[in-house]
């Protein structure tokens, strides 16, 4: 019972008054992967967005280690790694700086040479210390994954990462998912397309 | 006894329920109504100082204490809406919202028709009418800010906390309004230096008083029916309502 | 307590590299106070009467203007949900955010208030209140605005909405602290007003964090 980490019991998400898909449970322990799917407007970023505590669930509970959420609030975000659309990174500062900000909000120290190689690591050595709107996007994204790559929360839940990946870093993203998993890690994710992430992959397809 | 408070919070509790209550809390305000205005103008002798103009107080000062005692529900319905969720504390107070403001205008409107004869001005700084004239902003942005939000709940929600907020600060702004006028000297139309209030002058008010609660919640009671309707439309109890589906009933 | 530090920081940081928007507040001060004597009259007596209260109303619009940016970028580009998923306490993160905000905002307006002050022939007593009274009543001013902010986050017409959300909560902070200034030029005191001024921003740093935290929670729901 110790391993059961992660535990969904008959979740479902409401907009405008309706729910957007029949009730979901599921279990992730560590070293497992779930594959969220769904049409469009299934609700896929909602459910997600529910399950970290952004919004709440109409009905339905999220276990954490046993405990519900709700209780074990600071514990969960500690071990949650959330990345959405929106890549959570500012403009005005360098991925560099970027990098250490995220680390300080999410409770980790992480120190400057760190830092500084993980951004080598997704090819971003020469341009760490420039202001991040002079990166195209699929440079902000590799910033996002270094954020990842840094990480030492158990849980990543991820929204799409491979949006606006080219081919070299949609493979360092999988190996790096791999490596999570492989070191005990759990992930939830959504995407157009498949991932692999090894054996211990769910998948959970929502219906209405 | 919590049990039964939730049973009458669910939705289709409260539509059947208000759509009994509503028709007689009409007939009663307009019974209380009729009662008040007829001490007010009728009964009620000429003031020595304020002639007649004075009668508007039958008036002024009931919708005075109602925009006051709305506000009070809203927030209370905020407070229980944030705390336990439920969906009807949400329509409740953006149903009270319109009336309330209503009723601030109508106390601010009639102040201004009271202050004109015996002050020779439209307007005047008096603490209280300043304090009314902040409230129906308070009802204002209320109006506003869940309008402009496009998400039901999410509006609920953001509504609640600011009526919170609002209500909370309302003692504040009162007493600092009030400082701020004594200090300025300004005119005020104190109702303890207008006529002594005599025994039927009190009924009077107290009578319109009621009328306009009894008001306040028949419209109420109306207004929740037609936001329960449309918000719970996807649900089969409302698709089953004889004056949804169209079928004669 | 660190995390507030890094909030402060991190803000500053932003806004430095982002002048133009600090420098729009103060010019809409400025502004302000010079429009005033140019539409009622030169005339000194007057001036000096009106000079607290134009200027106290000029800091409140300006603080006003620049309330909607408190949370905007943030919520654009997702730092907010970070922060939201943070294991730190959010009201402390507010806080800071606040902080930052006030010291961009509002000490500006604080410094040049007295120099803006000489143009209304303020007396010297008047211009020492009428920056005590503005150091005092600008962060309540930027808490309570916090609470708007967060509650019209992405919503359309955002600047007006929250201008008519936080009139109302403003107007204790302007009657007491453009009438402490005139308390004191009348030769009453001001000893009431700034107490009740002290008396309104403890409770405004403790209440607006917590209640800031709720709306954007709400917000982002």
């Amino acid at each position: 019972m110790s391993d059961v980490v992660l535990q969904v019991l008959n979740a479902t998400c409401e907009r405008g008054g309706r729910a957007l898909f029949a009730p979901v449970s599921f279990t992730l322990l560590a070293g497992q992967a779930m594959h969220l799917q769904g049409d469009n407007g299934a609700g896929k970023t909602s459910l997600l967005r529910s399950l970290c505590g952004l919004s709440s669930l109409s009905q339905g509970q999220v276990l954490w280690l046993g405990q519900p959420v709700s209780l074990v609030r600071e514990v969960f975000w500690r071990d949650v790694f959330y990345l959405g659309h929106a890549l959570g990174l500012k403009d005005e500062l360098s991925a560099l700086e970027n990098l250490q900000l995220c680390a300080a909000l999410a409770g980790q120290s992480l120190s400057a040479s760190d830092a500084g190689q993980a951004l080598g690591e997704q090819g971003l050595g020469g341009r760490m210390h420039l202001p991040l709107r002079v990166l195209s996007q699929g440079q902000k994204r590799r910033v996002a994954l270094a954020r990842l790559q840094v990480s030492t929360a158990r849980l990543w839940v991820l929204d799409e990462p491979l949006v606006a990946l080219d081919a070299v870093a949609q493979h360092a993203l999988t190996a790096l998912l791999q490596t999570h998993i492989q070191q005990g890690g759990m992930l939830l994710f959504t995407s157009h397309q498949s991932l692999d992430v090894g054996n211990a992959m769910q998948v959970l397809r929502l219906q209405p | 006894m919590a049990i039964r408070w939730f049973y009458y919070a669910a939705p289709p509790t409260f539509y059947a329920l208000a759509a009994r209550l509503w028709p007689w809390l009409a007939m009663l305000a307009a019974a209380l109504g009729v009662a008040g205005l007829w001490i007010g103008f009728a009964l009620a002798p000429t003031d020595a100082q304020q002639g007649e103009g004075y009668r508007i107080i039958f008036v002024h000062v009931p919708a005075s204490w109602m925009s006051m005692v709305i506000y009070l529900a809203m927030a209370f319905w905020s407070v229980l809406g944030l705390t336990f969720n439920t969906r009807l504390s949400g329509m409740m107070t953006r149903a009270l919202a319109p009336t309330g403001a209503m009723f601030a205008f109508l106390s601010l409107w009639t102040g201004a028709l009271w202050g004109k004869p015996m002050w020779g001005t439209w307007w005047v700084w008096d603490a209280r009418l300043t304090s009314e004239l902040i409230l129906f902003f308070l009802y204002l942005g209320y109006m506003a800010l869940t309008s402009a939000i496009d998400d039901v709940r999410r509006a609920d929600r953001a509504g609640a906390l600011i009526a919170i907020v609002g209500a909370i600060n309302v003692p504040i702004i009162y007493f600092s309004v009030k400082w701020w006028n004594t200090l300025h000297q300004g005119a005020s139309v104190s109702l303890t230096r207008s006529p002594s209030m005599a025994q039927l002058m009190l009924w009077g008010m107290l009578l319109m008083a009621l009328s306009f609660w009894a008001y306040t919640l028949a419209i109420v009671c109306y207004r929740v029916r037609s936001l329960i309707i449309e918000r719970e439309r996807h649900t089969e109890w409302v698709q089953a309502l004889p004056e949804v589906s169209g079928v004669k009933a | 307590m660190n995390i507030f530090f890094t909030l402060v920081q991190r803000d500053l940081r932003l806004a430095m590299r982002r002048k133009a928007e600090v420098l729009n507040s103060v010019f809409f001060f400025v502004v302000v106070a010079t429009l005033f004597p140019l539409a009622i009259g030169p005339e000194p007596a007057m001036l000096r009467q009106i000079g607290p209260g134009v200027l106290w109303v000029g800091a409140l619009l300006a603080t006003m203007l620049g309330l909607s940016r408190m949370f905007e970028g943030d919520y654009r580009d997702g730092s907010l949900e970070h922060m939201l998923l943070s294991p730190h306490s959010l009201g402390l993160m507010v806080l800071g955010k606040i902080t930052a905000h006030w010291l961009l905002c509002g000490v500006p307006l604080v410094i040049l208030a007295p120099v803006l002050g000489l143009q209304f022939d303020l007396s010297e007593e008047a211009l020492w209140m009428l920056s005590l009274s503005l150091l005092l009543g600008t962060p309540v001013l930027s808490c309570v605005g916090a609470i708007g902010a967060a509650l019209t986050l992405g919503v359309r017409g955002g600047g007006i909405l929250i201008s008519l959300l936080v009139l109302p909560l403003f107007v204790p902070v302007l009657v007491f602290g453009a009438g402490a200034v005139q308390a004191l030029e009348s030769g009453v005191g001001a000893q009431a007003h700034v107490s009740i001024l002290l008396a309104m921003l403890l409770p405004a740093l403790f209440f607006s964090p917590w209640a800031c935290s709720a709306g954007l929670r709400i917000a982002l729901e």
